[in-house]
């Protein structure tokens, strides 16, 4: 099963490192990992989309607890939450594909960032099968590039991870 | 008053009231070591390869209730240190380790006796530091010996560059340490302790299962009141031996891979099993699917959350300090009306006793050639069962574990998670000098011992007079052994040839060197040898290169799918 994984962990050198180091050691599996600073400057946020049994994730909870850096440890996907990503996706737009690139990407809320004579850079965010379906929607001989954050992830309501 | 990062490391030494420090000077710790030169409260002990450094210092720890200390220089002096580090780590062991490193401005550019220490030694320690600013050097310090001790014990490395142990600052020895990311549970949550005690006393067939964390928690008194209480079987694993005393009639002995008959027939057929301080690895309970087929309750004490269904999985976790945790229980316990079911007890033993008249560890002796197992069963006679034993790893860790009785904890020193060879000679000195004036034997092979053989050296320089005994079968033993089960008798690389005359090369060194050909001429040599309470004494056990360990059971197998002896082959 997929797992949304969030961590807040010391914002220090080489955290980062104990993390991946974690999940390559022990044979876990990452689909995507992402982190930057909180509003505390001293505290990073982490979001880990991982795969795997209960138990698993289980121990990979517990695992990356303890860590000595780390500060608290949810998995997210245990109750409501809200899922982003953001994709910064180049295409080719030339003739009659410069129409139609521009109304699927509105059509997906995404929004057109750079702007060539050959070339649209479209912005869009939303949950990962969102971007996956944009991808699909679009004619893969037009890309020319896709950059993706990879997901943040936050509790929906009253579920708060802080310190 | 202003002082340099080198004096600073060294006050924060005294101020943890370290006596050894176990190391190897070099380029980047050079003005550490002018600093140690200059007082005498921290001892510096030199050894021949910073491997031993390490695993001295971690038989310090192993043997006392404190933290060991070892200091090595930047590059090849870590990455010969990480051996050592590793071993430790998956003993759960507590040391600290102070690095030397290439100046702050020169890391990164691949300067000379440069890596990345924090790097390399990432996956085997507890946690880490790389100190950047000499005001850091202090509270790093406090911390490291914080988290090497509390929790879960490890080593933690802090990582010194040598422009920071040459720049100044304050001295402040932090009283406490306060961390928001890292406070370890002590006591266990009382609902599920409550349903554990419930648990043990309607149990049938109790079984405890001890392990390495009762000894490292140093709560083997209340451990062994607990299983008095009960009435119940106990067995230690190999980390465990001497957490509950081994000449007792509860006690059935080690269990595992080489473990017991009785021991993993009771851990297979019991019905509620009390794990305390052991983690179920794969040499203990073999194939988990095979251990899960049988029906039981398991109550699992561990300080660590992440032991507890890992392999297994536990009906009643409690996560928690052991001692605290072993407090509580004997409190509900005693104040319980309720007593163990004494039929149902009477019964269980009836079965255990007949387990145990298979008398599993009997080998057959003889007047020609030396079998290893009567090595071992002499040295616990001659020295009344109250030596120090380390070992080295193969065979002759498994005969020593299971021949020599443990009635103490921190008395057995060896590399049960790693399976380090090598580590006998430098435990020994570890252990000799955390126990000035008490018998400490080094039980190896040929092999093992030939992995760090040049700390005889340093023994000789710190009269450290250990009693070598070497059971010399000439084959790597472990390895041939499994290559006479599993691989048809096709001794590949595991025979040597070749081998130096120990008893002469321990006298090159400047020790006693004895070669015992004989059955009849052990127990004279090993008299002999603890009579010389000043001489380090190599004895050199010519033994019987086809003996095997037994009892055995086969990788992958079910814990009760033993081979008892040839016979079953």
């Amino acid at each position: 099963m997929r797992h949304v994984i969030s961590v807040l962990i010391e914002n220090e050198a080489g955290a980062l490192s104990r993390v991946s180091g974690l999940f390559s050691a022990r044979g876990y599996n990452i689909e995507s990992l992402t982190v930057a600073p909180t509003e505390d400057g001293s505290l990073s946020r982490m979001t880990i989309i991982s795969t795997g049994s209960d138990d698993i994730i289980e121990q990979i909870t517990k695992q990356l607890n303890k860590l000595i850096e780390v500060v608290k440890v949810v998995d997210l996907s245990e109750a409501a939450h809200i899922e982003r990503e953001l994709m910064l996706i180049k295409v080719r737009a030339t003739g009659k594909d410069r129409e139609e690139l521009k109304r699927v990407s509105d059509i997906f809320r995404g929004r057109i960032i750079d702007v060539t004579d050959s070339t649209y850079v479209i912005e869009l965010t939303g949950n990962t099968a969102k971007l996956d379906s944009f991808v699909g929607a679009i004619d893969s001989s037009l890309i020319l590039e896709t950059v993706r954050t990879g997901v943040a992830g936050i509790g929906r309501g009253d579920r708060i991870l802080r310190l | 008053m202003l002082l340099t990062g080198a004096e600073i490391v060294v006050r924060c030494l005294q101020e943890e009231k370290v006596d050894y420090v176990f190391g190897y000077p070099g380029g980047a710790v050079l003005y550490l070591y002018d600093e140690l030169f200059k007082q005498d409260k921290v001892r510096h002990v030199l050894v021949r390869h910073e491997q031993a450094a390490l695993h001295a210092a971690d038989a310090y720890s192993r043997s006392t209730e404190r933290v060991g200390v070892a200091l090595v220089t930047s590059g090849p002096g870590v990455t010969n240190a990480v051996t050592g580090i590793a071993t430790a780590y998956m003993d759960s062991i507590p040391m600290v380790i102070i690095t030397g490193q290439v100046p702050t401005a020169a890391i990164g550019q691949d300067a000379f006796q440069e890596c990345d220490t924090v790097g390399i030694t990432r996956p085997c320690v507890k946690h880490n530091f790389l100190v950047k600013d000499v005001k850091d050097i202090a509270p790093t310090i406090k911390k490291a010996f914080f988290i090497a001790k509390t929790g879960r014990p490890g080593p933690v490395l802090v990582d010194i560059p040598k422009d920071i142990t040459i720049a100044k600052a304050e001295f402040d020895y932090p009283k406490s340490v306060t961390m928001r990311s890292y406070n370890p549970i002590t006591k266990g949550h009382q609902g599920q302790i409550k349903k554990a005690v419930q648990l043990l006393l309607e149990a049938k067939r109790p079984m405890i299962y001890a392990g390495g964390g009762v000894v490292l928690s140093d709560c083997s008194d209340k451990l062994t009141k607990l299983v008095r209480m009960l009435g119940a079987p106990c067995t230690n694993t190999l980390m465990g031996l001497g957490a509950y005393p081994a000449t007792d009639r509860q006690f059935v002995g080690m269990l595992g891979m080489h473990g017991n008959y009785e021991a993993n027939m009771a851990m297979q057929y019991c019905d509620v099993l009390l794990a305390v301080g052991a983690r179920f690895d794969d040499r203990v309970i073999g194939n988990p699917a095979d251990f899960a087929r049988v029906a039981r309750k398991i109550i699992h004490i561990d300080i660590d959350p992440s032991s507890i269904s890992k392999r297994v999985k536990v009906d009643v976790p409690i996560v928690g300090n052991l001692p605290d945790v072993l407090d509580d229980v004997l409190r509900l316990l005693e104040g319980s009306s309720e007593r163990p079911d004494k039929d149902a007890l009477g019964e269980w033993w009836k079965q255990i006793e007949e387990w145990r008249r298979r008398d599993c560890l009997k080998y057959k002796n003889s007047d020609e050639v030396i079998k290893p197992q009567f090595v071992v069963e002499k040295l616990w006679e001659v020295t009344k069962g109250d030596a120090f034993v380390t070992s080295d790893v193969g065979q002759h860790q498994m005969w020593a574990a299971q021949y020599y009785k443990f009635d103490k904890p921190r008395r057995w020193l060896n590399s049960g998670g790693l399976g380090t060879m090598g580590v006998g000679i430098p435990y020994g000195i570890g252990v000799q000098l955390a126990h000035p004036g008490s018998p400490v034997a080094v039980v190896t092979g040929e092999g093992s011992v030939q992995m760090n053989i040049q700390e005889l050296s340093t023994c000789k320089q710190y009269r450290i007079p250990l009693k070598i005994c070497s059971l010399n079968n000439r084959y790597l033993g472990m390895v041939r052994q499994w290559q006479e089960f599993i691989h048809g008798n096709r001794y590949s690389e595991s025979y040597m040839d070749s081998l130096p005359d120990f008893a002469k090369l321990a006298e090159a060194y400047g020790h006693v060197g004895l070669r015992v050909e004989k059955p009849g001429d052990v127990e004279g040599a090993l008299r002999e040898a603890f009579k010389r309470k000043n001489d380090l004494v190599f004895i050199d056990f010519q033994v019987d290169p086809t003996e095997n360990v037994y009892p055995m059971v086969m990788g992958g197998k079910g814990l009760t799918d033993m081979i008892l002896s040839a016979e079953d082959l």
